[in-house]
């Protein structure tokens, strides 16, 4: 407990550092890339238009009446937070060997502050989810104060996959080879294009091994109008993400003392 | 005054890992199908049960020899790696300088990378906001500050990082060979700043090559010799002893069978390397573009089946300049039977520029390391008359390699007009 205690409050420390790291990663991002900012909006925009063909015109996905546009997209964006931050988190500290053979600090800031980096992202494609809602005419709801609160679990759930890629990287440089096949089978086995009416009943026990789903669902829930919030399954959503978390640090916490040695 | 550092029975093992390959999944994945096959684990003690004490505002230079363990010890202190057994007390704000500019991105300007770098060296942001404008003149970059350092040229970019490393206030620093860099105007700079740091009651531990810095700055100096302390005292004192061992150290043959630090299975053993030279005579002396003979002489204990013999040779830095093997020059050598024997190198042109240079040597198979020697060998490359015949020679500060070339002067051509 005092030793938990400790790497926290070590983090709180070099809090300003994390900041830094963060802004490093925004600023970076944005100046590399020729469209900037649109960036943010144009792929998870490019997905819904591709998902609207697949899955609206072609599979005839049942969205409840709702337009599959707004449906797919109101999932689209955690979808594109969560598929940018993870390889760049899982990633982080190999590419960041310098750092971490010359410098010390919590090490846990590194995949932490990446994680962290995509909600510039998510913020950006979240005002056209709200151009979206007015084009096709969906009400505003008081359930949709709930969207920027669900970024909690949904950083936390991000922060934990790409801390725990990190510290298996190190260690293996084999995975990093798996972190793009993990994330295309998450694609599937989450209802981002999909809803979760579409599983069948028997598979329902899943969603305590999958949070991400239940986080999905309540992302989706709280754009349209036709579906009240889960709060059931995003309970579960959040308990799971909060074990997931803690396994994450605590695999962390053990092998970080090992990784400027094995860099 | 009290202690600001105390080191008791610090040790370090390494395991050779760094010398043999990244491991990967799979590896541990089918390992665990195959057969277990014990397999002595080979580790190196780069630190070995080290004790010293600092007292606050102490000034203490660390001198040894490339792979000494000077580096490590300074990276166990800043807790950048954790040792394998020991205690590290150090007391009041750390900060420590293992390079210069770490954490730089090119994409960013000059002030925004001495934001990002200071608060890596664990400044706070209102410190970095209160001393930028020091930081600024310090580095003389005024003109370029708001500019990508990717436009900086390498004197800029190392001015700006020790600018932000000189306006760093810890209580205890810990600064590694970053002087070893930049030009003498440079580093005239960096010496004042670091007295500077010493007069305002700072502890400080300066890891140096460079005795006359050491002599100038550190009132105390420690020499760590094969992860050992080998001596603690009067900076005068220490370099003199330390110095004395390197006039020895030239010499034609090198005794290899009681180096104690090596890895291995010991299969197969170096026990000793003469140096010749072109006419088959033992020498001492290395000169860039000459011809040099090495002798490797060894010793099977275990029957064996082609085996790799290998030599690395490092900068006095530690950089790895070049390696050459049996293997990679496709050279055969068959199975070999217990007993003694020899095999040459022959280099037809050493290409190193004069300076210090370390020697690595390893036998292996695949998957196999029967005799791992580190920087076992220290040489001195003296200049030669190289090339030309008009007593130009070479110059350590035109690089570590010295290539062997023509010029050729291209046909007139008439001027565009």
């Amino acid at each position: 407990m005092t030793a938990a205690i400790e790497w926290l409050s070590e983090f709180v420390r070099y809090r300003e550092l994390f900041f830094f790291l963060v802004w490093r990663d925004v600023k970076i991002r944005y100046k590399q890339t020729v469209l900037g900012a649109s960036w943010a909006i144009l792929q998870p925009f490019f997905l819904m238009v591709v998902f609207s063909f697949i899955f609206g015109r072609v599979a005839k996905v049942d969205t409840e009446g709702v337009p599959y546009p707004i449906f797919s997209y109101a999932t689209l964006v955690p979808w594109t937070y969560f598929q940018y931050a993870v390889p760049l988190a899982g990633n982080s500290l190999i590419q960041n060997t310098g750092l971490i053979s010359k410098v010390y600090f919590p090490r846990a800031i590194i995949p932490a502050s990446s994680a962290l980096s995509g909600i510039v992202d998510f913020a950006v494609a979240s005002v056209m989810l709200v151009a979206l809602m007015i084009y096709f005419h969906i009400p505003f709801t008081a359930e949709l104060l709930l969207w920027p609160v669900l970024l909690l679990p949904l950083v936390m759930f991000t922060t934990a996959v790409g801390m725990l890629f990190a510290a298996l990287n190190v260690k293996f440089r084999d995975i990093k080879y798996t972190i793009p096949f993990f994330m295309q089978a998450m694609l599937f086995l989450s209802p981002v294009a999909y809803p979760t009416s579409a599983v069948p009943e028997r598979l329902s026990a899943l969603r305590y091994l999958h949070p991400l789903a239940g986080i999905l669902d309540a992302f989706r829930a709280s754009v349209l109008p036709t579906r009240t919030i889960p709060w059931g399954e995003l309970g579960i959503a959040v308990g799971a993400t909060a074990v997931l978390f803690i396994i994450a640090s605590v695999y962390f916490y053990r092998t970080e003392r090992s990784f400027a040695d094995l860099i | 005054m009290g202690e600001a550092i105390h080191v008791e029975h610090l040790t370090k093992r390494y395991r050779l890992g760094s010398l043999r390959h990244e491991t990967m999944l799979r590896e541990v994945i089918t390992g665990m199908f195959r057969k277990r096959e014990r397999r002595e684990e080979q580790t190196i003690l780069a630190v070995n049960d080290l004790n010293f004490k600092v007292d606050q505002g102490e000034v203490v230079g660390l001198i040894g020899r490339n792979g000494a363990g000077k580096s490590t010890t300074l990276k166990l202190l800043s807790k950048i790696t954790y040792p394998t057994s020991g205690k590290i007390h150090v007391k009041g704000r750390v900060a420590s300088l293992i390079e210069v500019g770490t954490g730089f991105h090119d994409e960013l300007t000059g002030r925004e990378n001495i934001y990002l770098n200071g608060s890596i060296l664990g400044m706070r942001k209102k410190e970095i906001d209160q001393r930028i404008d020091q930081i600024i003149h310090f580095a003389g970059v005024e003109k370029f500050i708001d500019t990508p350092i990717k436009r900086f040229s390498s004197g800029m970019r190392l001015r700006l990082g020790f600018a932000v490393a000189a306006h760093m206030d810890p209580d205890v620093l810990f600064v590694d060979e970053v002087l070893a860099v930049g030009d003498a105007d440079f580093q005239k700079k960096c010496l004042t700043a670091m007295d500077e740091l010493r007069s305002g009651g700072r502890t400080v531990i300066f890891v140096s090559h460079n005795m006359a810095a050491i002599e100038n700055l550190c009132p105390r100096t420690i020499w760590i010799d094969g992860g050992k302390l080998r001596a603690d005292g009067p900076t005068q004192q220490v370099i003199a002893s330390y110095l004395a061992t390197f006039s020895d150290a030239q010499r034609s043959g090198y005794d290899l069978e009681k180096v104690a630090n090596r890895g291995g299975n010991g299969m197969m053993r170096f026990t000793r390397v003469d140096f010749l030279d072109e006419r088959g005579e033992p020498t001492s002396v290395f000169r860039s573009g000459e011809p040099i003979r090495v002798r490797f002489h060894y010793k099977v204990n275990e029957r064996m089946k082609n085996p790799d013999i290998a030599l690395a040779i490092h900068s006095d830095l530690g950089t790895r300049i070049t390696t050459v093997s049996t293997w990679q020059a496709g050279y055969y050598i068959p199975e070999l039977e217990p007993g003694v024997g020899s095999i040459d190198l022959v280099i037809d042109t050493l290409v190193l520029q004069p300076n210090r240079y370390y020697l690595s040597m390893w036998i292996s198979a695949v998957e196999e390391w029967f005799d791992v020697l580190d920087h076992c060998i220290a040489i001195d490359v003296e200049e030669s008359d190289t090339g030309t015949s008009l007593g130009r020679g070479l110059h350590p500060k035109w690089g570590l390699v010295y290539t062997p070339s023509r010029w050729q002067l291209g046909p007139p051509v008439a001027a565009s007009r």
